[in-house]
C-alpha cells in the first residue's frame, strides 16, 4: 500500500505514522496492539507483509517485551521503532529509564490516551506527563502532518551524537490517530537523505570490539555521574532539535523549533497549549484578534527538554498567561504538569506576568469553541484587572 | 562435535575467571559447561536478567565476559535478547554483519520460572533461535533466599519458613521443562551440573537447533541450601540419583531420558545434606517428609511414562 510521492494527501494519523515509518525503514519494529494506536502497527504490519520495508517486525507479547526488544535491538546497531499509548506505555515504563539510561536512540509514538481508571480509550496526556521524568525527549504534535514531520525529524534528533537519547512522539489519541487530514508527504529519497544511515560507535554485533551493555553499578558507584551527562545530553538537545529543525525546513517547507509562536510581538495576554487542542485555541486567538484584541498564543512542541528560558524570555513582559493542560498532576492543587514547570520557570524573575491554568480535555471530553471563549474571556479579565481569580481551572466539567 | 575432555579444554573461556561469584557456587559451573557445547566458528551474544550472575560478573568498570554482553531488566531477558536477535537477522540480510551470530539467554529461576516466564513464552512461540539457560538454584538467591515456583516442597526459604505451623514452603515446585517443552520448540531439557559430558551434548544440541531452544540445569547454591560449599557438585549428583531431578530432553517433540537411574535412592539422602531441609527430619513433620518423597517418585513415574521407559 505504497503512497504515491510528495503529494498531498486525505491522511488518519495513524496512516501518516505508519507512512513515516515505512519511509524511515527501521532494521526493526517491535510492537504490540493497543487501542488507539493499533492502525499503525496493523498498517505497517501490511507494509511489511507487501516487502515495502527491510524490517525485522516482532510481533512481541507485550509492550514490556516491546520496549525490551527495542532495547536488546538498539543496542546491535539496529535503527529500533515501536508505538503505543496509555496503558502500553505505562506497562513500558521501567524499560523507558533503562533505554534513555543505555543511550538508545529509539523512537516511539505515543498515541496520547488516558490511563485507566476509569478504563477510557480517548484522549487525554496523562500516559506520556507519567513518562516525562524517564529521561525521553517528548515532541507533541498538533495534527497529522505535524506526527509525520516530528518521526522523521526524530531520527536524526535521537541518533545525534551530542544527544543519544530515546525519542517519543506525541499525537493525540483519535482526535489526530482517527481523524481524517489533509498533509504533505515527501519523497521517500528525500526521507532516507535526510535521516541517513545509523552509525553507532558501540554495537553488540561488532566481533572485533565485543560490548558489555548494562554492567551493574553496585560497588564502585557512577550512577550518579552517568545520570548526569544523561541531563547534559537533555540541554544539548535544544540545540539539536532547533537545528534538525531548521534543516527539515528545506526539504518540506515546513518550520519547526522547540514551540512555535502566534501574535506574540504585541500580546498582552497569551495561552500555552500542546498537542490537537491548539488548533482549536489558535482558531479563537486569530478571532479575537482580528476583533483587536491583543492576545498571543504559544503552541509547545517540545515538552522534554523543556525551554524554560527561551519561554521566560518571550513571557516575562505580557501581562497573563493561561496554560492549556490535557492532564492534572494529582498534587493538591498545584495544577497541571506544564503550568507547574512554567509557573517554576518564572521563579527568579523580577518581572513576570500572572499565571494560570485550564485543565481541560481529561479522557478525552471535547475543548469546544464555546469552552476556549469563556476561558480567554477570563483570562482576558485576569489580565485586565491584574489579579488572578482562580489558579488552576477544570474548564468543561458535566459537576 | 566432541565431548572429550582434551578438545573441551581447548575451547575459548567465555566467562573469564576473576568474576565475583561465591566460591563453591554453581551457577558459573553450568555457564561454563553450557558454552563448551558453542561451537567454535560463531560469534556469542550473552544475555543476563537481574541477577547474582549479572551483578558478579559485570561490575562496572570491570566484565568477565569475553562477548558482547547485555542486562536489560529483571523480566525481560528472554524479549531484550529476541530483539538482538531480530537486529542481527535484520542486519544480516541487509549485508551489513558477515559472521554468524549465536545468542545465548542465562537466567536464574526467579527469572526464568516466575518473573520471565511471558517473556519466556513469548520467544519461544516466536521461534527466535537463541540458546535460553535457566541456572536452577530454587529460590531468589540475590535477594537473600526467598521462594520461587521453582523451591521444593518443604524447603524453608526466608519467605517460606518453618515454624509451629509450618514445614516450610507448603507447594510442589512448577514443572518449567514441561511447559517450555509444550511449546513445541526443536529442543528442551534438563541437566545437571554433576553431569557435565551430559550437559555439554545438550547444549550442543541446544546450539545446533534452528530455532529457539531451552535447558534447564540445576546449579545448586550452598548459601540457599545451607551445605558446606565444597559439596555443590555431590548434591547436583545426588538430585539425580534421587530422582528428584530427572534428567532428559525433548527434541523435535520426542522424550528421551538421558541419565537412567537403576537404583533410586532415597530422598532422605539429598535432603540430609541440607540446611534448608533439616526442620523436615522431626516427627511433627514426617507427614510433610513422607509426601514430598510421594511426589518425588509420582514425578520420575510421570517422565519415564513421557520417555517411553515403561511398559503402560
Amino acid at each position: 500500500m505504497a503512497l504515491l510521492e510528495s503529494k498531498t494527501v486525505a491522511l488518519v494519523g495513524n496512516d501518516a505514522v505508519a507512512e513515516a515509518m515505512r519511509q524511515v525503514n527501521p532494521d526493526v519494529v517491535a510492537a504490540y496492539p493497543i487501542t488507539p494506536q493499533t492502525d499503525i502497527v496493523q498498517t505497517f504490519s501490511a507494509m511489511a507483509a507487501d516487502g515495502l520495508v527491510k524490517t525485522e517486525l516482532v510481533n512481541v507479547e507485550s509492550e514490556h517485551s516491546a520496549m525490551s526488544a527495542c532495547i536488546g535491538a538498539a543496542a546491535s546497531g539496529a535503527r529500533v521503532m515501536t508505538a503505543t499509548c496509555s496503558q502500553g506505555l505505562a506497562l513500558m515504563w521501567e524499560l523507558l529509564y533503562i533505554a534513555s539510561g543505555l543511550r538508545l536512540p529509539i523512537v516511539m509514538p505515543n498515541v496520547n490516551r488516558a490511563l485507566s481508571a476509569p478504563i477510557n480509550i480517548h484522549c487525554d496526556h496523562g500516559d506520556s506527563m507519567g513518562a516525562r521524568d524517564s529521561g525521553w525527549i517528548q515532541l507533541f504534535s498538533e495534527n497529522a502532518q505535524e506526527a509525520y514531520d516530528n518521526i522523521i525529524q526524530a531520527v536524526r534528533i535521537s541518533e545525534h551524537p551530542d544527544v543519544y537519547l530515546p525519542v517519543m512522539v506525541l499525537l493525540d489519541g483519535f482526535i489526530i490517530s482517527h481523524a481524517v487530514d489533509r498533509m504533505d508527504l515527501m519523497e521517500d529519497e528525500k526521507v532516507r537523505n535526510f535521516i541517513g544511515e545509523r552509525s553507532e560507535p558501540y554495537t553488540m554485533l561488532d566481533s572485533k570490539n565485543p560490548t558489555c551493555v548494562g554492567p551493574f553499578d553496585g560497588l564502585y558507584g557512577y550512577f550518579f555521574e552517568f545520570k548526569r551527562q544523561q541531563e547534559e545530553a537533555m540541554k544539548n538537545s535544544f540545540q539539536v532539535i532547533q537545528d534538525v529543525g531548521k534543516e527539515f525546513e528545506k526539504i518540506s517547507g515546513r518550520s519547526y523549533g522547540l514551540f512555535q509562536t502566534l501574535g506574540m510581538e504585541d500580546a498582552e495576554f497569551v495561552v500555552i497549549a500542546q498537542g490537537s487542542g491548539a488548533g482549536t485555541i489558535r482558531h479563537q486567538v486569530e478571532c479575537m484578534r482580528s476583533s483587536g484584541i491583543p492576545v498571543g498564543m504559544i503552541k509547545l512542541r517540545s515538552f522534554r527538554p523543556f525551554p524554560a528560558k527561551q519561554l521566560v524570555e518571550l513571557l516575562s513582559g505580557v501581562k497573563a498567561v493561561a496554560v492549556f493542560d490535557r492532564s492534572d498532576t494529582f498534587a493538591g492543587g498545584m495544577g497541571g504538569p506544564v503550568f507547574i514547570e512554567l509557573r517554576s520557570s518564572f521563579y527568579e524573575q523580577e518581572k513576570k506576568p500572572l499565571i494560570t491554568n485550564y485543565i481541560y480535555g481529561l479522557g478525552g471530553r471535547d475543548l469546544s469553541i464555546a469552552l476556549v471563549k469563556q476561558a480567554m474571556q477570563e483570562i482576558h479579565e485576569m489580565a485586565s484587572s491584574g489579579r488572578v481569580k482562580q489558579m488552576v481551572n477544570y474548564l468543561g466539567l458535566k459537576e | 562435535m566432541s565431548t572429550k575432555l582434551k578438545d573441551l579444554a581447548k575451547k575459548r573461556e567465555i566467562l573469564e575467571s576473576g568474576h565475583r561469584m561465591c566460591a563453591g557456587c554453581g551457577a558459573p559451573v553450568a555457564v561454563r559447561q553450557i558454552l563448551m557445547g558453542a561451537p567454535d566458528d560463531v560469534e556469542l551474544v550473552i544475555a543476563n536478567p537481574t541477577g547474582c550472575l549479572e551483578v558478579s560478573t559485570t561490575i562496572y568498570p570491570f566484565n568477565s565476559w569475553n562477548a558482547s554482553y547485555i542486562h536489560c531488566g529483571f523480566e525481560n531477558v528472554a524479549s531484550t535478547l529476541s530483539g538482538t536477535e531480530a537486529a542481527y537477522r535484520s542486519l544480516k540480510r541487509q549485508g551489513k554483519i558477515e559472521e554468524d551470530y549465536r545468542f545465548v539467554a542465562f537466567g536464574g529461576d526467579g527469572g526464568t520460572y516466575d518473573i520471565g516466564l511471558q517473556a519466556l513464552s513469548g520467544v519461544l512461540e516466536r521461534g527466535h533461535r537463541m540458546v535460553y539457560v535457566c541456572y536452577n538454584n530454587e529460590a531468589y538467591m540475590n535477594t537473600g533466599i526467598q521462594r520461587s515456583s521453582a523451591t521444593l516442597k518443604g524447603a524453608w526459604t526466608t519467605t517460606s519458613p518453618h515454624g509451629k505451623e509450618s514445614f516450610g514452603k507448603t507447594e510442589n515446585r512448577k514443572d518449567l521443562t514441561g511447559i517450555v517443552a509444550a511449546h513445541n520448540i526443536p529442543y528442551a531439557a534438563q541437566a545437571s551440573i554433576s553431569h557435565w559430558r551430559d550437559v555439554v551434548r545438550k547444549a550442543q544440541k541446544a546450539f545446533e537447533a534452528d530455532g529457539p531452544s531451552f535447558i534447564n540445569i540445576l546449579a545448586p547454591c550452598h548459601r540457599g541450601w545451607r551445605y558446606p560449599m565444597e559439596q555443590t557438585i555431590e548434591l547436583a549428583r545426588l538430585a539425580v540419583q534421587t530422582c528428584v531431578w530427572p534428567l532428559y530432553e525433548v527434541e523435535n517433540g520426542v522424550w528421551n531420558l538421558t541419565t537412567k537411574v537403576k537404583k533410586k535412592k532415597p530422598l532422605e539422602e539429598y535432603l540430609k545434606l541440607q540446611g534448608r531441609f533439616a526442620h523436615l527430619f522431626t516427627e511433627q513433620n514426617q507427614e510433610a517428609l513422607q509426601s514430598i518423597q510421594e511426589y518425588v517418585d509420582r514425578d520420575w513415574e510421570r517422565i519415564l511414562r513421557l520417555c517411553g521407559e515403561t511398559e503402560e
